[in-house]
């Protein structure tokens, strides 16, 4: 795990709107073989858009205006993703980088079923492979992510939530990519369904190597989870370290202040995942003052 | 009055730096109804009331109250001052000249002020057909679409009987039967008895418009604080949900008076039109009889119908801009191509483009 | 403590009994029940705020709407003060004025075509009938001192969208005051704010609660909050309560089932790695 697989470098992204928004200043992080690694974050902080960017999936007035993006493959051969073009892209795109995206579930076409959807990426992305070879991997991909197969013929509106997620997922793993790009997957499901497509996902991590880049203002569950973490605040990281680190010995305000905005489930009452703050008396009964 | 699209900082303290800026960044962050939010902030200003739903000024909007405006100023001041159109003391079918210059007609009417006066009676006929239709269209368009049940059912059926019945063959029905009706007198043959017949029956597409989107806008948060905090409903309609609509409305009606203008002088053109009066319509139908074509007195049936193609026109680019009120996304998005690609060709991106997903 | 949360026997109460309700559901030609609420009862009292906790689907919000009037319960009663709310004009108007809705959405629950001042104006007027324009202002300004909304005269005139999550929130909250309300009803109130802004708000609710000792029915899917700010936690599974009790018992000594896998799903930093180590375990197994 102590290979990279991405190495970000002063990136930075700017939305040319008048006044110019600066999104994304000058960000630098390396992505691990094999890691999760945990981009926290609120609204507005530029996560989102920096996942965009990696992908080169960035919709105008959206633009990279800096940085460089370098893609460790496998192979040992080094992929300037930022200047890559068409037919290279292509190839580059979901085949070594994929992205699960913010509100999947209304991210899956509803008029075609999963089997079109499925068909559809190997179509893109590798035009020479037969129906049948087609068929078997999406049974494949399905079983992968506990979907039954049968349903590759349900339409996106017949499947649960999580199951829409799960299909996602196996859509983004179609190609066996070296990394996957997941914004928010998580934040629109129950808690009980989401703990459920973690878990899958961790233990598709386990049996088939890739990197996971799990974007998220959830910092709880990306201490659970992830092996590092990196803390975005108006378009820069303002701390990143293992997990480890940032739970139990964080750096900066912006963190010590994030970890204080969710109470601890188990600890005493009136403490925080950090005690950041004063404990507050949330009742009469408890007395005391705020 | 207005100022450009691309205003900057209000005060410091608004959570958006500028509302362009707001809507591009929170693009990719936000939900659907945040995103609403913000794109209704682009449209709109710190200012009072009613005056943040104005259209901003682009070059379509420009247009169109330019032609619409000369038109109505064409039609208002003009008359008093031409000669009477139905002077036939001058000499017939001559083409356009420094006394006549429109020329006249086969009966000898001076054919620019037959157009001017024409053009005014038009105008009040489209004006209160447009305001007879939008007033029924309200009525049974957002009563039903707020109370939905079995008022919602009754108000549905009938606007649903109006608007399958075909509408041009309703009107001449009515307009004739109406016109045949004794007792009615100089009525009869009026602009404004053909204003209400138009109004009456056309009101039933706007009406499913704007049900529509009442229904929408009932089921919004907002609509049901204003009920738990113990407003009237018929309260709730007006003060909370038809402000919402005040643009949807406007683009109805500006609607209404394009289809009751282009009516009446369908009207008209088969002799059912308002024939006591002078208007557009009974122009052209004047020039038809008068054989205007087979004379080659274009001056005759030209203007009429450019009258009426123009006023059409400025009345659609209004909409379209009142269409940018309601979306601005469509105002922007020209916009904001055009400085991303303004920006890459300064050099500024790194990444050339980079595909939509 | 003001004698207006107190009756002649004792603290004001709201009281949710033997509540159903069933939605009728059109697939097609065919038709279904939903059975949102299936038999829910439960006592607010004044002063004290219960938490209900549960999924999607629970039934939690339904709750919400029935109490706040925006549905028709199928059956079972809502009990102000031991009498059942009527369903008519007045009746329905004097329960509004002691029972008011936080939504949870900031950014729909305000009309964007009104000024701030407008939203509160509207139910100051509605349940003080006869008041005066000065005093209306007067009370407008005084609610959004105390929902800390200030300069408090540029924020009335302000309109929805030049206001943050946060602050909107806000707004509806001293929305819900201005009647005069006495249980305030919050609809997963921050669920839709962001995570560092949460506990200002939440501790507001908790301020006013105090200071105006409210009954506060806290509606959320996040057992650590709903731990936090209040004192009974009620479970809710399909339309059910499946467990009650004190806010400290419910999340550390938990009787139903269902209340352990929630709690068990809920995201806990203390189990830092823990799941890895589970996944890489049965990873391994599988390969054996």
């Amino acid at each position: 795990m102590t290979e990279a697989v991405l190495t970000v470098r002063d990136v930075s992204i700017e939305y040319e709107v008048d006044p110019p928004v600066k999104a994304v200043r000058e960000v630098s992080l390396t992505l691990h073989r094999g890691e999760i690694l945990g981009l926290a974050g609120e609204s507005g902080c530029g996560k989102s858009t920096l996942a965009y960017g990696i992908n080169r999936l960035l919709k105008p007035p959206a633009l990279m205006t800096a940085g460089g993006i370098v893609f460790h493959d496998r192979s040992g051969e080094d992929i300037d993703v930022v200047g890559l073009a068409d037919e290279e892209l292509r190839r580059f795109r979901w085949d070594k980088v994929s992205m699960v995206f913010q509100g999947a579930m209304n991210s899956l076409n509803p008029v075609i079923n999963v089997r079109a959807q499925l068909f559809d990426v190997f179509t893109t992305h590798r035009p020479g492979m037969s129906k049948r070879d087609k068929q078997r991997r999406s049974e494949e991909l399905l079983e992968l992510v506990g979907v039954d197969p049968k349903r590759l013929s349900s339409f996106p509106h017949e499947l649960s939530g999580g199951m829409r997620q799960r299909v996602m997922i196996a859509m983004a793993l179609a190609l066996d990519p070296q990394v996957m790009i997941m914004d928010e997957p998580t934040t629109a499901l129950d808690v009980v369904v989401q703990r459920g497509i973690i878990r899958e996902i961790m233990r598709l991590r386990e049996k088939l190597g890739f990197a996971v880049v799990f974007i998220t203002h959830d910092l709880p569950m990306l201490i659970e989870i992830s092996d590092r973490i990196a803390v975005m605040l108006q378009g820069e990281i303002v701390e990143s370290g293992t997990a480890a680190d940032i739970y139990r010995d964080p750096q900066h305000e912006y963190t010590k202040k994030l970890l204080s905005s969710f109470p601890s489930l188990r600890g005493d009452r009136g403490d925080f995942v950090r005690t950041g703050h004063q404990p507050i008396s949330a009742t009469p009964a408890q007395g005391g003052a705020a | 009055m207005a100022e450009p699209t691309s205003d900057t900082i209000v005060e410091d303290e608004t959570p958006m730096a500028s509302p362009a800026t707001a809507e591009a960044v929170r693009a990719t962050e936000r939900s659907v109804a945040a995103e609403e939010a913000t794109t209704l902030a682009i449209a709109t200003r710190r200012l009072g009331g009613i005056r943040h739903l104005l259209p901003t000024w682009s070059g379509k909007l420009i247009a169109g109250v330019v032609i619409t405006g000369l038109i109505v100023l064409f039609g208002l001041l003009v008359p008093p001052f031409a000669q009477n159109p139905r002077d036939s003391d001058n000499p017939s079918l001559q083409p356009p000249s420094p006394e006549h210059l429109l020329g006249t007609t086969k009966l000898g009417y001076d054919v620019f002020s037959q157009l001017a006066h024409g053009t005014r009676e038009s105008l009040f006929v489209g004006l209160v057909a447009g305001f007879v239709a939008l007033f029924l269209a309200i009525v049974f368009g957002i009563l039903a679409g707020y109370f939905g049940g079995v008022a919602d059912e009754i108000l549905m059926l009938i606007t649903n009987i109006m608007l399958v019945i075909p509408g041009l063959p309703l009107v001449m029905v009515i307009a004739a039967y109406v016109q045949n009706a004794p007792g009615l007198g100089p009525l009869a043959r009026s602009s404004l008895l053909v204003a209400i017949i138009l109004g009456l029956t056309g009101w039933a597409g706007s009406a499913i418009v704007l049900r529509a989107q009442s229904r929408s806008l009932r089921t919004r948060e907002y609509v049901a604080a204003a009920r738990v905090a113990g407003e009237k409903p018929l309260r709730v309609i007006f003060v909370e949900i038809l402000p919402n609509l005040v643009p949807l409305i406007a683009a109805q009606l500006i609607f209404g008076i394009v289809f009751a203008v282009l009516g009446e002088a369908g009207l008209s053109y088969l002799g059912l039109g308002p024939t006591g009066s002078i208007t557009l319509g009974t122009m052209l139908n004047d020039a038809q009889t008068g054989q205007a074509v087979g004379s080659g007195a274009w001056w005759w049936f030209v203007p009429p119908g450019a009258m009426i193609a123009l006023l059409g026109a400025g009345l659609a680019l209004i909409n379209f801009a009142i269409d940018e009120v309601v979306n601005p996304k469509l105002r922007l998005a020209p916009k904001v191509a055009r400085s991303q690609r303004r920006a890459a060709r300064a050099g500024r991106g790194v990444a050339g483009g980079g595909a939509v997903a | 403590m003001s004698a207006r949360d107190h009756t002649a026997a004792g603290p004001r109460t709201l009281e949710a009994r033997n509540l159903v309700k069933d939605f009728r559901l059109r697939n097609g030609l065919k038709f279904s029940t939903l059975h949102a609420v299936k038999d829910v009862s439960f006592t607010l009292q004044a002063g004290r705020t219960i938490a209900l906790v549960g999924e999607s689907g629970s039934g939690k919000s339904t709750i919400a709407r029935m109490l706040a009037r925006l549905e028709t319960p199928t059956s079972g009663q809502i009990l102000l003060d031991g009498t059942p709310a009527g369903s008519r004009g007045r009746e329905v108007a004097a329960y509004r004025g002691d029972v008011q809705m936080v939504f949870q959405d900031p950014f729909a629950s305000l009309n964007p075509f009104h000024s701030i001042a407008h939203h509160l104006e509207r139910p100051l007027r509605i349940h003080n009938p006869g008041i005066s324009s000065d005093e209306v202002r007067r009370r407008v300004l005084e609610l959004l001192d105390r929902v800390r909304l200030t300069p408090t005269d540029k924020m009335a005139q302000r309109r929805p969208h030049e206001l943050s999550g946060g602050q909107r929130q806000r707004v509806a909250i001293a929305r819900a005051l201005a009647p005069g309300a006495q249980f305030i009803i919050a609809d997963e109130p921050v669920s839709m704010l962001d995570v560092s802004i949460r506990l200002g708000v939440l501790n507001l609710l908790a301020q006013l609660q105090r200071e105006d000792h409210l009954g506060v029915l806290y509606i959320t899917h996040d057992l650590a909050t709903a731990r936090h700010f209040s004192d009974e936690i009620l479970v809710m599974y399909r339309g059910d309560i499946v467990e009650r009790g004190p806010a400290d018992t419910v999340i550390l000594d938990p009787q139903h089932d269902y209340t352990r896998t929630l709690l068990g799903a809920a995201p806990d930093p203390e189990r830092i790695g823990m799941l890895r180590d589970e996944v890489r375990a049965a990873v391994t197994k599988e390969n054996a």
